[in-house]
């Protein structure tokens, strides 16, 4: 058992996961912002932001020097590369928080207008597609991950339906158009959350599996899944 | 040109001991092979079984089918005759050390009775070149003994004596523990021309030097063959939990 290394996969995890959280609890606070058009919790996100920077170049730091003191293979390997993935994934999903708060810090100044759209139910299925993706990875669990993926086309139609609605607001209501284009703007920030999550669990297949399932396209390489070894689980 | 090898339920004794279970394996023509596995799984009896150089240890036997192209190595062929389309390399370089650079490489040529000294020479030239040692001792050919060279120009010394005899299959036997990085480098390198004319297996505990240089990989453990596949496939989705096991460095 080569300890260092053990311990130097175990770091990561736990970083990951820390970096996890903060993404998750940013996009939570722009959601809520939003929801209660709360200026203290858009600022709690900006000021968030530079936390997962950091996070990020650490973890990718950390990544760097297993592959290049360690030289990994088969599991290892691809968990380290899964990790890079899905740290990136998780960065951008911390710059789609950032993007919310924005919209609704400039939604705060304009009139309260009713909408057609509601974006609390979309920003609870972004929020669980994000927490379950990142389950998947705590677990290890490809199935878990695939679940994710099934995910992501209820929030697609979400963003469509919201699209058409407020683009029609839009035409017909000049007056809050800039209402209707933040909440847009939300929306479509929200469907890009989505999509770093459906990112995400798809790396994790790749970890467990050592399947790469991006792009809908099915390249299942071992017959056996060997899983959980790195994380101890 | 390099001929393929197609090894069938070979079983391996050393007296009682069983040091091969029923391995069957393809190995593909003009490819380097990798043998891996931890110490004492079997991965040096294998290749030696492959040129018949494990029947030469006392009480040592060897059942199954090993064919290489037309030869059947292990019925009615002369283990001389196998070792000429066989040529090894061991783990320690073993040139004869009176003898010159010149005389190692002519050394099996000879051997057979070659006697054309011109042909000789380009013989010799050509096996210097093809291990890219040509340049380094073409001025002291006579002049210098094998036992002179360092030990990086005598590993290759030692592969261009085996190539001498033009076999089709080179076994290489951990060529590269005994040497630096730099002739590590030069090894390789050399392995990956050497392909385009012979088939080549190497048996290596360096992981990385398997997944450089060769093309498939076969994993061994306890004298079985765990699992044999394409190297990419061995090193980044191997199917098998114990070959999994072995190249994470999680035993062995």
């Amino acid at each position: 058992m080569r300890t260092r290394f053990q311990q130097g996969l175990d770091d990561l995890r736990t970083r990951l996961l820390r970096m996890g959280g903060m993404a998750e609890q940013a996009v939570d606070r722009a959601c809520q912002a939003y929801i209660d058009r709360d200026l203290k919790r858009c600022h709690m996100v900006l000021e968030g932001e530079s936390q997962i920077n950091v996070a990020e170049r650490e973890i990718d730091e950390l990544a760097f020097d297993l592959l290049a003191m360690q030289q990994p293979m088969a599991v290892d390997l691809r968990f380290i590369l899964a990790v890079t993935k899905i740290n990136s994934d998780l960065e951008r999903v911390g710059d789609q928080a950032v993007n919310i708060a924005e919209r609704v810090m400039d939604l705060v100044e304009l009139p309260v207008a009713d909408l057609p759209v509601d974006i609390g139910r979309m920003a609870t299925a972004t929020a669980a597609m994000v927490r379950r993706s990142l389950e998947s990875f705590i677990e290890g669990k490809a199935e878990l991950a695939q679940a994710v993926l099934e995910m992501d086309n209820v929030v697609d139609r979400m963003r469509d339906e919201a699209f058409i609605s407020l683009v029609k607001v839009m035409n017909e209501r000049p007056d809050v158009t800039r209402q209707a284009l933040d909440a847009l703007l939300i929306a479509r920030n929200l469907e890009r959350v989505a999509d770093h999550a459906t990112n995400i669990a798809e790396d994790v297949i790749f970890w467990v599996r050592g399947a790469d399932v991006r792009h809908n396209v099915q390249q299942e390489n071992p017959p056996q899944e060997i899983t959980r070894r790195v994380t101890g689980i | 040109m390099g001929v393929g090898i197609k090894v069938e339920h070979l079983n391996a004794w050393f007296g009682k001991t069983q040091a091969l279970h029923d391995i069957s394996m393809d190995v593909p023509a003009n490819h380097a092979t990798a043998i891996i596995g931890p110490s004492g799984c079997g991965k040096s009896t294998f290749v030696r079984c492959l040129n018949r150089m494990h029947e030469t240890i006392p009480e040592a036997r060897a059942e199954g089918k090993v064919r290489m192209g037309d030869l059947d190595v292990y019925n009615g062929t002369a283990a001389v005759q196998i070792r000429r389309r066989i040529g090894m390399v061991f783990q320690k370089p073993n040139p004869f050390p009176t003898m010159s650079i010149y005389d190692n490489v002519a050394a099996g040529l000879k051997l057979n009775g070659f006697r054309n000294h011109k042909q000789l020479d380009d013989i010799v030239e050509r096996s210097l070149k093809l291990s890219a040692l040509w340049d380094e001792v073409k001025d002291t050919l006579r002049k210098k003994s094998g036992a002179s060279l360092s030990g990086g120009q005598q590993q290759r010394l030692c592969i261009a004596r085996a190539l001498a005899v033009e076999p089709e299959v080179l076994l290489m036997d951990e060529p590269c523990s005994a040497l630096d990085p730099i002739s590590t480098g030069k090894i390789e390198e050399l392995i990956f021309q050497l392909k385009e004319e012979f088939t080549i297996v190497i048996v290596t505990h360096n992981m990385q030097q398997a997944s450089r240089v060769a093309e498939f990989t076969g994993f061994f453990l306890l004298g079985k063959l765990i699992e044999f596949d394409r190297t990419e496939k061995i090193f980044t989705t191997p199917s098998d939990k114990r070959t999994e096991d072995y190249i994470t460095g999680r035993f062995g």
